[in-house]
This record gives C-alpha cells, structure tokens and sequence, in this order.
C-alpha cells in the first residue's frame, strides 16, 4: 500500500504578515511546513514502522519553487520520494483537490494524509474536496490512527466530543495535534534526502483552475485599550478590575 | 432557493442556523429561504424551522439518525440540485464544514468556507472570512450558478421569527450507505454555557500552576460570574484539563464580550482562536507576555493572590 502525504508551506506561526497591494506578502517570512501536515508525514513514517505494511510513502506539493524547501524537510523525516506540481498560481482548496485526487489515482496511493487546517488558509476543505472527488470515505480531526491490512481504526474530534471508528482502505485522513510528536530530520537524513527523488509536474496537466478569487486582504487589528492595573496589592487591583469590567465594559453583572 | 441545513441537537434548532437565515436574506442571492432538516424524529426541530424561514423540507429517515459526512452531503446536494438552489448554506461546525467540501464537488461549485459577511454583488457572491490563523481579513468572491458558504458561528445577528410560518414538505432522497463505522462515542459534557454560546469565559493557562489551581481559580472566578470555562493547549496537551475547552487554532473559536485570560502567555495560535472577543482581560506574572499585547485590561501579577481577590470582590 502507498500513502500519499499532503505538503503545504506556511509562514510560521510568531512570522509577522504583512500585506502588499491586496494580497498578503510573504517575501521576507519565514516559510515551515504546516504543522499540520506535519503530522501527516509522521503518521505515515509511523505506520510503516509499525508494520502496517505500507510499500512508500511519497510527499506531494503544489506551489511555487520555494515549496520545494517543504518537500525537502518531508523527504529528510523519510519519506521516499517526492512530487512537486510547480505554479505560482493559487489555487482554492477546492481546486486543489482536483490535482490531489489525480496524483493518487495515478500512484495507486491506498491512503492520504493531509492536515485538518491549513494555517494560511484558514480551511478545512482540503481532505474532505479530494476524498469527494476519489469516492473515498474520510477521517478528520484525526488523534489516534492503527492500520491493519487495509483496516483503519482510531479516535477523531466530532462536534460534541469523539468517536472511535472503523473504516477501510482507501481513504483520506485529515490529521492535527496529539496525533503524533513530529520528528526532526537529522543531519545524515538531510544529506540522503538530497539524492531522493523530487519529481516536477506541471500544472497544467491537471485541468485545475481556481473557482474563488481573493478580492482584498487586510489586517484588522482591533483597537484594545491597554488598560494597566497595578498589581502589587492584588484587593485593589481586583476591586479596580471589576469596576472596569462591571461599569466601563459593562460585560459582567 | 437559498438552502440552508439546519444544524439541531437533542430536537432543538441550533442557535447557529438562526444565524445561517440571517446570512441568507442578507446575502442578496435569489429565491426563498429554504432550510432543510435532515434526522430522525426531526418533527419539532421542523416546526421551530417553519417560524423562520419561507420553507422547509424534512429528511425524517432512519439513515439520517446519526450525521456521517458521505450521507450529508449525498442528502444536501440532491435537495440542491432539485430545487436549483442558487446558494447553499452549511453551518461553520467541525461536521458542516467537513461535509460541505464534498457538497461543492458534487455540484461542481465554488466553495467560500466559514465566512463572517456575505453579499451578493450581481451574479456574484462577495464573502469576508478570516486566514492566516486569524491575522488577516480576506474578502473573496466567487460566481457560478450555484455556490456553497459555510458560515463562521456568532457572526451573524440570530433571525426573528418571520410573521407566518414557512410551509412545510418531506422529501425524499436516494442516500449511500455510511462507510465510516463509528464503534465508540464519548460525549464531553460541561454544566456551564457552552463556550462558543457564553458571554464571558475564564481560559486557564500553564501560569495557573496546576489542576488543582486551575479548579480553584479559573472554575471559581468563572461559577462566581456565570461564564464559561477554557483552556490553553498546554494546560490540555498537560492532561489538565478535556479538550471540550480548548480555545485556538485546534480548539474552538470564540468571540465572547469579555475573555478573561489567566496564567495565559498569549501563543499566536492561542489567539486566533479568541481574539475578536469583544474585551480582552490578562491577568500573568510575566510583564512580557504577548497577551498584554492584545488586552483591553490587564495585570501584572500571580494568578494565585489576584484571582482569590477577585472571587471575593465579585461577591459584593
């Protein structure tokens, strides 16, 4: 069986954004892998360590040149190979799917890793696009995963608290916090993963085009009042609180 | 149609799909404001939906007792596709926005996802929503004869009662059967408002030093003032505390009037979960913490002699 983990690089999280034009600018920032996918290519290293016979696991991107740093640090961690669909056009999480489901058609890939929320966008909708367009079932908020032959089973976040399930291959799993701790690539895995493979496709070749266009972006950062309180006599400082809260804000009774 | 799938539990009409009628007669798209129950013994939930919109279509279906994400959107995209809808609505939950991906493929439309302001703008439909954990506001706009929206809870006022009741009319579906199988549930329960309902929470950070504290200072101050109670993911990743609280970018988003932080150093992820509250309040020892950054009040000084001052006042 083959996983097929999803690779999206993201300004890190303390990275400041800044905003050009109407768009949010990221020359300057410092680009990680999303954490959250993170966990999927860990995932995937675990479940073959685990025995779960799992064949390779190869890391796939869509973006522009720089995307290739994140495939890198997926290739050093260990995964096999990698494939990156270079454009410099965005694509909505809908759209990408469309790119996502053809590479794992064309793999034969069995499962998908992606992350339950991507840090730039803001979006859940990834997993859930691509699983609808192979007519697979799916997982997110995923926090516990075993593979046995082609049998998931495991524990994910629903809306009023968690589930444990059973589901069969294929499938697309969306992966977030507690899953796993993700491991640090380490030198000698940095020096091999410069001679695995890193595939570049061309976008075109997927018929993906962007149904969702960003019309603006701007930071709104809300005007807080700063309101120090002096903290050194903690009854004065709790009673001035209260009255701030009770009369200014007028927030509690 | 505007359709709109209600979001219910225990056969009371959420509180979000009031806000989803809301989202639907501002939006400017055309046709009637449609909400769609999908369930089993749905029949009150049905009625409660009449008195709001301008129709309702129920799925009374043993299949629909539990939601699975390949039914619900096999049940919403054919309502869509026979009723031509023009805009599809889903609720901004961890189920609608898991389900409403595979909505738009099926009806191969655009997907504006947790919005928090939508206007049509001729053919189009603008939306505003928050990226980059919550740092930026993007406004995006899409056009297609039909469009899907997620809505983002809280960000619309709840609609009134419209002044005659919605007609009511069962559908039928052809649905899959789920794939998933679910083989254990656990319910996390809270006796306090639920956190994305309540006004004003107390969230408990790794400064409050332990659970005990966390049970005596942010559980006291909250009981005292009738709020909810959160926490950061430290103090869940520590085992503190059920990730039912969690309040971040893998927690829940809130938007109370007054958030109340305590021991909490104001993580970037921490924040896009809570800061568009109205008041932000921070009570940390660390003069340095990012939150006072961010706070409307604050305090320099130890969660243990401030927040036991604080209950104490509050009796007054």
């Amino acid at each position: 069986m083959k996983i097929l983990t999803l690779v999206r690089q993201v300004p890190d999280a303390e990275a400041r954004v800044k905003i050009t034009g109407q768009n949010v600018d990221l020359e300057g920032a410092t680009l990680v892998i999303d954490g959250m996918d993170e966990y999927g290519v860990e995932e995937a290293l675990r479940l073959r360590e685990g025995g779960g016979g799992v064949e390779e696991i190869v890391a796939l991107a869509v973006g522009p040149k720089r995307v290739e740093d994140a495939l890198r640090t997926a290739l050093a961690m260990g995964v096999d190979r990698a494939i990156h669909v270079e454009t410099d056009q965005k694509l909505d999480p809908i759209a990408l799917s469309r790119v996502v489901a053809q590479v794992a058609q064309a793999e034969g890939a069995g499962l998908i890793l992606v992350g339950g929320q991507e840090a730039d966008w803001d979006s859940q909708a990834l997993g859930a696009a691509t699983a609808e367009r192979l007519g697979w079932p799916q997982l997110t908020w995923t926090n516990e995963l075993q593979l046995e032959g082609d049998t998931l089973t495991g524990r994910h976040d629903v809306d009023d608290g968690n589930e444990s399930f059973r589901a069969s291959l294929p499938a697309v799993v969306t992966t977030q916090q507690g899953l796993n701790e993700p491991r640090y690539p380490t030198l000698p895995n940095i020096m091999k993963a410069k001679k695995k493979e890193l595939r570049k496709d061309d976008l075109g070749q997927y018929g993906a085009q962007p149904a969702v266009r960003v019309v603006n972006s701007e930071i709104q950062t809300r005007a807080r009042l700063n309101k120090m309180i002096d903290g050194k006599d903690p009854q004065a400082a709790a009673e001035q609180l209260l009255d701030l809260l009770r009369n200014e804000a007028k927030v509690i009774a | 149609m505007i359709l709109i799938v209600a979001e219910h539990a225990g056969g009371k009409l959420a509180k979000s799909t009031l806000e989803m009628v809301t989202a639907a007669r501002q939006s400017g798209r055309e046709g009637p404001v449609t909400v769609l129950v999908l369930g089993q013994g749905v029949a009150d939930v049905a009625n409660e939906a009449a008195r709001y919109a301008d129709q309702v279509l129920v799925a009374d279906l043993p299949q629909l007792a539990n939601y699975n994400a390949e039914v619900w959107a096999a049940a919403t995209a054919q309502i869509a596709q026979e009723g031509e809808a023009s805009t599809v609505i889903i609720g901004g939950s961890r189920s609608g926005r898991e389900y409403a991906p595979r909505v738009a493929v099926k009806l191969d439309a655009p997907y504006l996802e947790d919005v928090i302001q939508l206007s049509a703008s001729g053919n189009a439909l603008q939306a505003q929503r928050y990226t980059y954990l919550a740092r930026v506001t993007e406004t995006v706009e899409a056009e297609a004869p039909v469009i899907v929206v997620t809505v983002k809870p809280g960000s619309f006022a709840p609609a009134a009662p419209a002044a005659a009741a919605g007609e009511q009319y069962d559908v039928e579906l052809d649905l899959p059967a789920p794939r998933v199988e679910v083989t254990g549930k656990s319910v996390e329960k809270s006796s306090r408002v639920a956190l994305t309902e309540a006004d004003v929470i107390v969230t408990g950070g790794r400064g409050v030093g332990s659970p005990e504290n966390f049970a005596t200072y942010v559980e006291g101050l909250a009981d005292r003032i009738g709020a909810g109670v959160g926490a950061t993911r430290a103090v869940v990743d520590a085992g503190w505390r059920p990730y039912a609280e969690q309040v971040g970018q893998t927690g829940k988003t809130v938007q109370p009037k007054a958030y109340i932080a305590l021991g909490v150093s104001g993580a970037v992820q921490h924040l896009s979960g809570m800061g568009k509250s109205k008041y932000i309040v921070a009570i940390n020892k660390d003069a340095e913490a990012p939150i006072f950054k961010v706070a409307d009040y604050g305090i320099v000084g130890d969660v243990n002699q401030i927040v036991p001052a604080l209950i104490e006042a509050a009796r007054k």
